[in-house]
């Protein structure tokens, strides 16, 4: 046996993963077990599963009647070892931990900011203790306060306009997914000794980046040892190995839980974790040691616990994200770069979780989703979405390119490795708002305030597509400059303030930052440009000369019909932007990325801008991502889709979300009345004559 | 080039034939059924004039999705401009791609030599007819449609002849079609064909009503109340037990 073989791995093949360090990828290339059957060995819930749901239920009734909030925490500050063990049922449950010492008591996390964690609070009827308040007043800084403590009244301006939005300034950035599967493959033990082994061996020329690193290093030390003591609270010893597939969704549910019991952030996603369980239960199921019954009830636990993280929010946070979304996204699926597909039974017991439990938003399960995944899964897939329209679906095959098969995403788009990348989230720039301000030389069509540099605004009656252009490229290389330097205080102030010490501790030392920016009012932009371009747009100005009105004359070619005259202006926009993201110093050498990714928050940003050329009031939503305008896609859902899959993926790498609706029946036949294939031999029996069927009129006689 | 005139496109159609569908909704169509859904289809000569390469231009372009599907041609009634749909299905066949008609069969006409010429041609680059047979009974449907039923199961026995295989699609209305001995009439006229492979029952439904609103038109079945699901699922099996019974009267 090897040297550093643990015997809580027995039956799993070594390999780099055991010999040469952490790599939970190599395990499970080595030790998965490929599933290409259909879903016929799935169990149902348990009877313990059946009455803690029961139980959750009952306590969503009673957290919806209180108003959203059935309990706050108001003195205890929130950290990894905070809280008390907190139970449903002790004794059911067989996957165990909440983020307080009860379940839907919501934590005071103050170090984002202590004025947001006492407006969620106030917003729901509590106060937070007058001592918290003073120490996170007078002794300890928070990142909120940091952050406008640095920031220039440029960047004041432009946020209160609201052509940057939704900055994590006043939250946490989240969007970070420790690899919660180290914790369970290797034990926290060893967890802390490669880390030390990481501070022994860093530089040691102090510069600020080496210092900075060092601090880290040690902070990421501590909070492993305050994991280990979390699953002490729960009387667990989580600082080996997990030895069977209980403790193995235990431990990596220990990690996730210090995550979020630190960390309020915008999206606490988990990971890729289902084919790594499988691998556990696997081993379990040919030992003897367990039933499928028992493996779903884990499953189903995990799940339960996981659709029970809260986070207190503030009004204006709800505003912009409802819903009370936590984006625990869990990434399903995928194909290896070896060509296997990474669907184990245990991504299929994941999804059956929606059938167990019935459906919810959370956890965000999302499939890779690739044209080589096994045919039986993508039925049931299918099957499940049709059921509980509560899966997500990302594209495995453009995303494998650039990260391997080890990626997971982060909130609903944001892709990166497990434990080698993170991002700094960046919420995104206000493209539409931006096409005014060029038009209207940076003055705010809404406030009249001189927000943008006073370049020259457009002049004369109709608007003239090379002017417009001109001007909308000098806008946009401001925005774009003004943009990544608020995000470069930002992301310094939340490492220095508000450092996810547990989630980087579950990352390597060298970790590659993406720097993601973000747009929205794509499509407005694009319909807009195509109006200039293709119709005549009448500029309506009022008594000041600010042109706050657009009257369009003729048709003009809109972006989702697969028409590449105004396909090709939204191209061109997105590729400009980026270009212009990439010009600029990015705190931590971030590489810059960008989204067009807006789920809910398009509402918000609809109302602070102005009417647009394309002929959109003010006030009217945005479209939610890279969608198109609303109703303006009118040759079906495939042109729609058409247009936006032409956006490079390549220019916007953190991702491009389309949201898309669609009834049932418009999915295909009704499988009751549509007989296919007609095969005499079926037919019959079920309804010889109309006699049972009182509706239909058995002879004409009854006109 | 022939240019058609087009009334619009549906490039994710999921119910107008086998897998995902590229509908083409040609303009123009000389039935009037009472229950017609999509009058704004019916005048001739309007719409986007467009040539098969525009038509198909998105297509092509996501070919990738109609993998498993193909291009259905409808309307209105796509066989009034015979035509244009050769020159599309042509093309289409050439290229592999599995094309569909969903037709009322109206303007099959078995005695005009041209018409028959055009039709064999057409025949040719056709894999499936989607023919809505409206009413079973000729005088109902002349009612129904202000047409004869006779041209229309004359083009079924085409089509049988032709080994083109078809998809037989019916709307069940109350107090017009929604009768046991209606429904078994065409169960057991399906009975003579040898081509039918699907049966689609369609419960009637008044969605098309605010289009005959917005067009100022008079909706003829205002006090017809639309089939349940139940209903719906009852005629299939009526429908599909007198074909049952006229198939094996036929095989002894």
């Amino acid at each position: 046996m090897e040297k550093n073989w643990h015997s809580n791995w027995d039956g799993f093949k070594p390999g780099r993963w055991s010999r040469t360090g952490v790599n939970v990828r190599d395990f499970i290339q080595e030790n998965y077990t490929p599933y290409e059957g259909d879903d016929s060995f799935l169990a149902g819930p348990t009877e313990a599963t059946t009455k803690l749901w029961a139980q959750v239920m009952e306590l969503s009734k009673q957290e919806r009647e209180a108003g959203g909030v059935l309990d706050m925490d108001t003195k205890i500050v929130s950290g990894i070892t905070s809280h008390g063990p907190g139970y449903l049922d002790k004794d059911l449950e067989t996957i165990v931990g909440f983020q307080t010492d009860k379940p839907f008591k919501r934590s005071l996390q103050p170090f984002g900011g202590i004025r947001m964690a006492q407006n969620a609070c106030k917003e729901n009827g509590y106060e937070v203790d007058p001592e918290v308040v003073e120490i996170f007043t007078k002794y300890r800084k928070t990142h909120n306060q940091g952050v406008f403590d640095a920031y220039t009244p440029e960047m004041r301006a432009a946020r209160k306009s609201g052509i940057i939005t939704g900055l994590p300034d006043a939250y946490g950035r989240g969007r970070i997914i420790g690899d919660y599967r180290r914790v369970a493959l290797y034990g926290v033990d060893k967890l802390i000794e490669d880390k030390k082994e990481q501070l022994a061996t860093s530089l040691k020329r102090m510069t600020g980046e080496n210092i900075r690193l060092r601090e880290e290093l040690s902070e990421q030390i501590r909070a492993l040892g305050e994991l280990a003591e979390l699953g002490q609270i729960y009387g667990y010893d989580i600082s080996q190995p997990a030895a069977n597939a209980k403790e193995a969704i235990q431990w990596v549910y220990f990690g996730y839980l210090a995550a979020v019991k630190e960390q309020n952030g915008a999206a606490m996603s988990l990971g890729r974790t289902s084919t790594f369980i499988d691998i556990y239960i696997q081993r379990d199921l040919e030992r003897g040691l367990i039933t499928e019954e028992q493996a779903q009830e884990y499953i189903d636990h995990f799940i339960m616990k996981l659709r029970l993280v809260k986070f207190a929010r503030t009004p204006e946070y709800n505003a912009l994200f409802s819903g009370d979304p936590t984006w625990v996204t869990e990434s399903i699926g995928g194909v290896g770069i070896d060509g296997r597909p990474l669907v184990t039974k245990t991504s299929f017991r994941y999804l059956h979780t929606l059938d167990n439990l019935g459906t919810a938003p959370e956890p965000n399960l999302t499939v890779l989703w690739s044209t080589r995944l096994p045919k039986a899964f993508k039925e049931f897939c299918a099957k499940m979405s049709i059921k509980s329209s509560s899966i997500q679906y990302e594209n495995d095959d453009l995303m494998r390119e650039t990260h391997g098969d080890d990626y997971a995403i982060a909130c609903c788009v944001s892709s990166m490795r497990v434990g080698k990348e993170m991002q700094f989230f960046g919420a995104r720039a206000n493209l539409a708002k931006c096409l005014l301000y060029a038009i209207n030389g940076g003055v705010d069509e809404k406030s009249k305030v001189q927000v943008g540099p006073k370049y020259r605004a457009v002049e004369g009656e109709y608007l003239d597509f090379d002017d417009v252009m001109d001007k909308f490229d000098a806008m946009m290389e401001w925005l774009a400059e003004l943009y990544v330097n608020t995000l470069n205080i930002i992301h310094y102030m939340h490492d220095k303030y508000c450092y996810e010490k547990i989630q980087m501790a579950l990352h390597d030392r060298e970790v590659k930052r993406y720097f993601a920016t973000g747009i929205a009012g794509l499509s407005v932009v694009a319909d807009s440009l195509s109006a200039i371009k293709y119709a005549k747009v009448k500029a309506v100005r009022d008594e000041d000369g600010l042109v706050v009105d657009y009257a369009v004359e003729g048709e003009f070619p809109k972006y989702g019909n697969d028409d590449d005259r105004v396909d090709d202006l939204a191209v061109m926009v997105v590729r400009s932007f980026m270009d212009k993201i990439r010009k600029h110093h990015t705190y931590r050498h971030g590489v810059p990325t960008m989204s067009i990714l807006t789920i809910t928050s398009n509402v918000v940003y609809g109302k602070k801008t102005g009417n647009t050329p394309d002929g959109r009031k003010l006030g009217e939503p945005l479209a939610p991502g890279a969608n198109p305008m609303h109703r303006r896609d009118t040759h079906g859902a495939l042109a729609s889709l058409a247009s936006v899959a032409k956006i490079p993926f390549r220019h916007a790498q953190d991702g491009i979300s389309n949201t898309f609706s669609i009834i049932p029946g418009a999915l295909g036949k009704e499988d009751q009345i549509f007989a296919g294939d007609l095969d005499l031999d079926r037919i019959g029996g079920e309804c010889a004559t109309c006699a049972d069927i009182p509706n239909i009129m058995d002879s004409i006689d009854a006109e | 080039m022939t240019k058609g005139h087009i009334h619009s496109i549906e490039t994710c159609g999921t119910v107008d034939g086998p897998g995902l569908r590229y509908v083409i909704f040609l303009q123009g169509c000389p039935m009037r059924c009472q229950y017609c859904h999509n009058p704004d289809t019916w005048e001739p000569g309007i719409g986007d004039e467009m040539t098969v390469d525009e038509v198909l231009k998105s297509f092509y372009s996501n070919l990738a999705f109609y993998k498993h599907g193909g291009v259905t041609v409808t309307g209105g009634e796509p066989m009034m401009q015979m035509d244009f749909l050769i020159e599309l299905f042509t093309k289409l066949h050439e290229d592999g791609v599995h094309t569909c008609i969903d037709t009322s069969g109206i303007m099959f006409q078995p005695k005009s030599e041209e018409f028959m010429k055009k039709m064999e041609t057409l025949a040719a680059v056709t894999d499936l007819v989607m023919l809505d047979i409206k009413h079973i009974d000729n005088e109902k449907h002349k009612i129904l449609t202000s047409h004869s039923n006779e041209r229309i199961l004359a083009f079924a026995r085409y089509l049988d002849e032709k080994n083109i295989p078809i998809w037989i699609r019916h709307v069940v209305v109350p107090g017009i079609t929604l009768y046991q001995e209606y429904l078994e009439k065409l169960g057991e006229f399906m009975g003579t064909l040898n081509n039918v492979q699907a049966l689609d029952v369609l419960p009637y439904h008044t969605m098309g009503k605010v289009k005959y609103e917005n067009m100022n038109m008079d909706y003829p079945l205002k006090d017809t109340r639309e089939a349940t699901k139940q209903e719906a699922v009852a005629a299939k099996q009526i429908i599909l037990n007198a074909y049952k019974k006229a198939k094996s009267f036929k095989e002894r």
